[in-house]
């Protein structure tokens, strides 16, 4: 509102004290409650604390149909510690799973809890034939759906506008997948790691032209957990708090073919609502690290875009140079993101801040970045090309 | 609360799609509480499921119609009333000013909304067929009725009470002059329930500008305090063989969250009426037990006339959603509106003289057991 | 090294099937939604053979499809305008794959087309658009990226097989040189 000043200065601190996550994989044995449950216990112990210690649950979930039930947060809520506690679930597609630390943060930064933990979970092996088809059911029933579409035909759409205006070619892009699933390699939890190389990406099935197989992440199960406190608790819980500095979430409007979609500004006006929370005015110079959303590898330079952290179009040519590798001057996705971990839509974010936890502890072993880590921004991205969710964390 | 908007209450809007009744509630909040969302409003929560409205990421259609294209806006799924929980936190936190938080309705689209309770079921009770979904409701009314010493006469009585009161509220298209032996003549539809103390289906889109102190006081006097508001979750949908039966431990839990932050302590003495969940008509004892608005028995007290328009505690004064109907998750956003419309005196045919403060209460219906208490008032 | 410990088992389809209590489920969900007045009205056009957009009164842009409100001024749209339906191709890409993911016979061209359309700014980063199949354009038009900024126009259904859909235009197809819509 203008001339009203917000108040910069948060009643309290908040901060990730623990994370923990399930193998992901294109299907687990493990029901969708026993996955919430095996990563809470995960983030709870890792963070030295028990459910009764926690006072506020945020579950993040995305599509209903994937898990095949209606109201699946109702149906998550315990397996996310959610007896007889508050218990809400965040769904803004596949956004969710940076918007979960976003949501427990106010529920932290508000006073009202002093703790919370953050659960993101997915379960796409239960539809049949293939979760795709539960794509079929995003779009709008009078002007889209008659015409047939599959999710992959969107970002086909936008991954060739892409190309097109920043004259960037299949090649330079596959270095992400490349990159990403080498980095994955050395994270436990990983779906799709592997030793792959350009010639392999454009050798893959083509889906829908330029997308092809090896550019797009796995279909997957799984879950991932945060634990988020009040600075008082957190300092008591450990000695590296990682302290969330900046929140940030937009939604561009829903006719997405009403919009030039070489770049995403919906994403750029999430980070710079979370920037300016964190302080941060030169987003390419003061972030170490940063795991942007990348379901597929045009969407992991797009976002490093929208983020600021290159200029527009620049990301390709500083990807080449090996700007962005784990040995490089600003490392992304060093634990593999959703290409080489996998893509449990909800728990694919949640992973991705987890990693940042992780890194910023210099916990991450032989994922860890060679330079020092100090400020780190994930993001998530959903729904018809027009959610973005970031958090900017820092030691 | 310095706004609220809404566009609706009806069994079936046929003139506008969902988006267009979204704008239309949008509008009306906006202009009501003095604000223009292009500028004035920092965030935008809404609270729908995809299940209800027949699209996977519902979420997408949010931002537009209700002003929040590239603003902050996200979807939480959940009644309403969470809605405004989030807002509150996100208030309190220092980092917002004003929200708006929508919720709305459109079962008259949904060809087959058993089908779709029932998939809200766990999957190993699905496997049961049990023909009605909504049977959980049946359970606990059987076990609360046992518990209390309540009779069927007495859940009739709140069908009554509310059905009749609803005829003087030109938002409650569900109201009938109703009497006690209709209701008991008339055959369960979910033992014990009758079908007139089973709430139907209302479209509707409500929209609520909430505010920080100070702005609210500089945007003017209609503003609408809430003093505490808290929600919970008993267990999930997937351990309902959990659940207390004939209690609902989550709204007692959201009440004695939400009286902590309003400085509560009797609510019976310290505030002045309610609008609680009367979906099925046990719930309405049931919640005000949970409430602690039960006194020695939330049925005796009914029975005395205590909680009628003109008794000693009003309890929905509105006729409740058996008189308005449930609007799916927009319901405890329809129990606030008419809440905050009693307490600036807009409330019309139901107005209730003289009050300052209410508990409004919702739960999600079955087969959860969330909850969500607010405590409400004017200066 | 962090997370220590990854829980979860992984399970083929095949073991999956041969345990006890796997439930199978469809679920029944089914919508009649109410296209509104924007939709209904264009829908009508589209039966009609135009397409029709509506005027936003504070940043005059005329939005296709049409809405009853601007998103981004927060307006309601006043007039009707109807545009000619020619503009030109944002971005296309060749699908092989269907709506379940399976191979299609035929793979299918889609785009983005912006719409010559009266208020939108040359080049501006939003504009009036449809999101259509594109036909006479080869595969090797999209992928040598000739397709992108070609001039395009709806090939509509003949009248008696319209009615009222989006599908009432067949695609988009390139306009012929000196070819004025």
């Amino acid at each position: 509102m203008v001339g009203v000043k917000s108040n910069i200065f948060v009643k309290d601190k908040v901060a990730i004290v623990g994370a923990g996550l399930t193998l992901f994989r294109r299907r687990l044995l493990e029901t969708p409650r026993d996955l919430a449950w095996e990563a809470s216990r995960e983030a709870l112990s890792s963070a030295g604390l028990t459910l009764k210690d926690i006072d506020c649950i945020v579950v993040g979930s995305a599509p209903d149909a994937f898990d095949g039930i209606h109201m699946k947060g109702e149906y998550l809520a315990d397996g996310s510690g959610g007896f007889n506690k508050p218990v809400v679930r965040v769904f803004v597609g596949g956004g969710t799973g940076v918007m979960v630390p976003v949501v427990a943060w106010w529920h932290v930064a508000s006073g009202l809890c002093k703790t919370v933990l953050a659960v993101g979970e997915e379960k796409m092996s239960h539809a049949y034939p293939h979760p795709q088809g539960v794509f079929a059911y995003i779009w709008d029933p009078i002007l889209e759906r008659p015409l047939g579409p599959n999710l992959i035909w969107i970002f086909a759409l936008e991954m060739r506008r892409y190309m097109h205006v920043c004259n960037a070619s299949k090649e330079d892009i596959a270095l992400v997948s490349v990159k990403n699933k080498r980095n994955a390699l050395d994270h436990p939890a990983a779906q799709a790691a592997a030793k792959i190389t350009v010639d392999d990406v454009l050798k893959s099935e083509v889906l829908v032209w330029p997308v092809q197989l090896l550019d797009i992440s796995p279909v997957s199960d799984g879950a991932a957990a945060l634990v988020l406190a009040s600075e008082s608790v957190a300092r008591r819980v450990t000695d590296t708090p990682v302290w969330v500095e900046g929140i940030g979430f937009t939604l561009d409007n829903t006719h997405w073919y009403n919009r030039d979609l070489a770049y995403p500004r919906y994403l750029e006006y999430a980070a710079r609502m979370a920037y300016k929370m964190a302080g941060i005015e030169r987003p390419w110079r003061e972030i170490d690290v940063a795991e942007p959303y990348d379901p597929f590898d045009y969407k992991e330079l797009h976002h490093i875009e929208g983020l600021m952290l290159a200029r527009r179009c620049e990301a390709p040519k500083l990807l080449k140079e090996g700007y962005f590798d784990r040995s490089g001057e600003l490392p992304t996705s060093p634990g593999g993101g959703l290409l080489g971990v996998g893509n449990p839509i909800a728990a694919a974010g949640v992973m991705k801040v987890a990693e940042l936890f992780w890194q910023l502890r210099y916990e991450a072993g032989a994922r860890q970045v060679k330079k020092p880590v100090h400020k780190a921004v994930a993001n998530a991205w959903g729904d018809l090309m027009q959610a973005g969710t970031v958090v900017v964390l820092s030691t | 609360m310095v706004g609220v908007g809404w566009y609706g209450f009806k069994p079936t809007v046929p003139e506008l799609s969902f988006r267009e009744m979204m704008f239309e509630a949008a509008v009306r909040a906006y202009e009501d509480a003095g604000v223009d969302p292009r500028r004035d409003v920092d965030a935008f929560i809404s609270c729908q499921e995809d299940f209800w409205e027949g699209i996977a990421i519902s979420d997408e259609f949010a931002p537009e119609p209700i002003g929040g294209v590239l603003r902050p806006t996200m979807t939480i799924t959940g009644d309403g009333l969470q809605c405004v929980g989030q807002a509150y936190m996100m208030i309190k936190s220092g980092a917002f000013n004003v929200v708006a938080v929508e919720a709305h309705a459109k079962p008259s689209d949904i060809m087959s909304p058993q089908e779709i309770y029932e998939f809200s079921l766990d999957p190993n009770i699905r496997t049961l067929k049990i023909s009605n979904p909504l049977f959980q409701a049946g359970l606990d009314a059987v076990a609360y009725m046992r518990r209390s010493g309540a009779s069927r006469e007495h859940l009739a009585m709140v069908a009554v009470k509310n059905k009749v009161r609803g005829l003087l509220n030109s938002r409650a298209s569900h109201s009938a002059k109703l009497t006690l032996d209709q209701v008991l003549d008339s055959k369960p539809v979910i033992h014990p329930l009758t079908r007139y103390e089973i709430a139907g289906f209302t479209d509707v889109a409500i929209n609520v500008v909430l505010a920080s102190e100070d702005v609210a006081r500089r945007l003017g006097d209609k503003h609408v305090w809430v003093e505490g508001i808290w929600w919970a979750t008993e267990v999930g949908t997937g351990a309902v063989e959990w659940h207390e039966w004939g209690r609902m431990p989550s709204m007692r839990l959201a009440a004695l969250g939400a009286y902590k932050l309003a400085g509560v302590e009797d609510p019976l003495r310290q505030t002045d009426f309610s609008e609680v969940e009367d979906r099925f008509s046990y719930m309405e004892l049931l919640s005000l037990e949970e409430l602690g608005l039960g006194g020695g028995g939330a049925h005796r007290m009914l029975e005395s006339g205590y909680y009628n328009p003109e008794g000693g505690y009003p309890v929905n004064p509105s006729g409740g959603s058996l008189s308005m109907g449930v609007t799916l998750e927009a319901t405890g956003l329809s129990r606030l509106l008419e809440v905050v419309l009693q307490l600036r005196g807009e409330a019309g045919g139901v107005q209730l003289k003289d009050v300052r403060r209410a508990v409004v209460a919702s739960w999600r219906g079955p087969p959860t057991y969330t909850s969500i208490v607010a405590v409400v008032s004017r200066d | 090294m962090k997370p220590e410990r990854v829980p979860g088992r992984y399970i083929r389809e095949e073991d999956l099937r041969r345990l006890p209590g796997v439930i199978e489920y469809t679920p029944t969900a089914r919508y009649s939604y109410s296209a509104g007045q924007a939709l209904s009205e264009f829908l009508r056009g589209l039966k009609d053979g135009r397409i029709l957009g509506k005027l936003c009164p504070s940043c005059r842009r005329v939005l296709v499809p049409p809405r009853v409100y601007c998103e981004f001024c927060f307006t309601p749209t006043t007039e009707w305008v109807e545009v000619t339906g020619a503009g030109r191709v944002e971005t296309a890409v060749i699908s092989y794959i269907g709506v379940a993911r399976e191979r299609l016979e035929k793979p299918e061209i889609i785009g983005v087309i912006r719409l010559d359309a009266p208020g939108h700014a040359e080049n501006s980063f939003d504009f009036a658009g449809l999101f259509h199949k594109l036909c006479g354009v080869t595969e090797d038009d999209v992928k040598s990226g000739r397709v992108i900024g070609m001039r395009v126009k709806p090939r509509w259904k003949p009248v008696h097989e319209r009615v009222g859909s989006i599908l009432d235009i067949e695609c988009f197809e390139p306009l012929q040189p000196r070819e004025v819509v």
